[in-house]
């Protein structure tokens, strides 16, 4: 039984078209992806992502512990501010790409991927397990807790501040939702409620995203719709949602990231501090950045003609089959076919020719420097 | 509401056919243009392949999915709509005219009695 979000009638009353997604019923597309797409990369959009799962890290260990989990270094976090980071196991594979705020003194906030809540809480507490300091730590799985929207576009600035008016209540301290800059986090009064507002997103546009009770969520969203209106914004759906992460090449757990995978391998190795001390996977993860990958993420334009690519085509280069496609589309700001994939480090450079092939038949491509889509 | 045109036979799998001789004129129908959305690709079979009715002969893909096309007859491909391949989204937006994609000159006739009337491929649609 697929759950459902807190805009579930939303999405019904939008005529959206429904899909199972990491356990959830979600909206993959209400008009066309490609109107969708467009709308964030011009104006606007307003995503449900209430499926995401949040944790709450808190006390006088909790920087500590999760430093000692968490590839990138949590004390570059002062209050307020968030970075990206990933979770591995002791193979420096990764169990999980995540978001971590510090919202103030020892409280951390997680925001992880839908599909791996479960595996996630599980893992994090057999780590307090193993963590000596437990005593002095708290972790609450808050997921059921929490829906939240995405609102992302480069008008959304003109009018976010209508949607959620007046200065910040706690975390990152602003005069107003578009005071945060860049990865800030504040918490804002929002109908008799608060809602944590990031200046974040998964679209390579200008956003935020905002959390809080299902009611509040619903609230944002039809506010959004709203005030939203006259600056063009779209409710948007998975589908859009892929394409934009996929032209700006973020990775997506299940695709360029799974435990057989290593941050360095997928190119996220900027997000990894080597030298913050010990944590899980990290002897793994310096060999690799010493001595080099055997495998390495790639992103790729099609030069031929040719049908999009797909997540599991073979990639191919000099007569012999080399690697695997994770991510694959017709880009809708380019018009092109365009993706990513694993290839041995030999055939990473970028303009390295390439083919794909599709249906039994290959098409010329060629590796391109990331991000594939950049605004002009 | 789709546009279910009332000259045409239908397949369960959307196809629609159009007779005229012996030789009948498949695409698809304006519902399952609808359903995929954004057409923006289009491979089409080759002319003078043999196909037979249910097989697999022509792929059009969304944003999201690939898509079999099925051949609703039996009988040899004798033509097939280039521009279509040039502007995919002539499915979306002319599904009955200008995004045909293949014909078929016709082996079996009489596997035009399986197909779906108008009335009862709007029925199929409706569920």
């Amino acid at each position: 039984m697929l759950k459902r979000t807190a805009l579930f009638s939303a999405h019904q009353k939008l005529g959206a078209r429904l899909i199972g997604f990491g356990g959830w019923e979600m909206p993959v597309q209400y008009t066309s992806i490609t109107d969708e797409h467009l709308a964030v990369r011009n104006a606007a959009g307003i995503f449900d992502i209430s499926h995401m799962g949040e944790v709450t890290v808190s006390g006088a260990g909790a920087a500590d512990f999760l430093n000692s989990i968490l590839t990138n270094d949590i004390r570059k976090l002062t209050p307020g501010i968030g970075q990206y980071t990933l979770m591995c196991n002791e193979r420096g594979t990764v169990i999980d790409d995540l978001y971590a705020y510090r919202l103030c003194g020892d409280v951390y906030f997680l925001i992880i991927n839908a599909s791996r809540i479960e595996p996630d809480v599980a893992w994090m507490q057999a780590q307090t397990a193993k963590f000596s300091r437990r005593s002095e730590l708290s972790l609450t799985d808050a997921s059921h807790n929490y829906a939240a929207v995405a609102v992302q576009g480069p008008r959304v600035k003109e009018f976010i501040n209508a949607v959620i008016p007046g200065a910040s209540i706690s975390a990152m301290r602003v005069n107003a939702v578009t005071d945060l800059k860049k990865n800030q986090i504040g918490g804002f009064k929002f109908e008799h409620q608060s809602v944590l507002v990031s200046r974040t997103g998964y679209t390579g546009e200008d956003g935020f995203e905002i959390v809080g009770s299902d009611d509040a969520i619903r609230h944002v969203w039809d506010k959004t719709l709203a005030a939203g209106a006259p600056f063009g914004v779209k409710p948007c759906g998975l589908g859009a949602r892929d394409t934009l992460r996929t032209e700006v090449c973020y990775p997506l757990y299940g695709h360029e990231l799974d435990e057989e995978t290593t941050p360095i391998e997928a190119g996220v190795g900027f997000f990894v501090s080597l030298d913050k001390g010990e944590f899980n996977g990290r002897s793994v993860l310096a060999g690799q950045n010493a001595v080099g990958v055997k495998k390495k993420l790639v992103a790729f334009k099609m030069t031929d003609k040719s049908a999009p690519p797909r997540p599991h085509y073979p990639i191919w280069a000099n007569g012999a089959g080399v690697g695997i496609v994770t991510s694959g589309t017709q880009s809708p700001s380019l018009n092109i076919g365009i993706g990513m994939g694993y290839v041995p480090p030999e055939f990473a450079k970028r303009d390295t020719r390439i083919e794909i092939e599709i249906r039994g038949k290959r098409f010329a491509a060629v590796v391109a420097p990331k991000p594939i889509y950049k605004k002009s | 509401m789709s546009n279910i045109p009332s000259d045409l036979k239908y397949t369960k799998s959307h196809e629609w056919v159009r007779v005229s001789g012996d030789t009948a004129t498949i695409g698809i129908s304006d519902h399952a243009q609808a359903e995929l959305t954004d057409v923006v690709f289009v491979e089409l079979p080759e002319v003078g392949r043999k196909v037979k009715a249910g097989e697999a002969c022509a792929v059009v893909e969304s944003v999201k999915t690939a898509s079999d096309i099925y051949s609703p007859v039996s009988g040899e491909i004798v033509e097939v709509n280039k521009p279509v391949t040039d502007k995919p989204d002539l499915v979306n937006t002319e599904p009955y005219a200008g995004g045909w994609f293949f014909k078929i000159k016709l082996s079996n006739p009489a596997e035009l009695n399986a197909l779906l009337s108008p009335e009862d491929y709007k029925k199929q649609i409706d569920g």
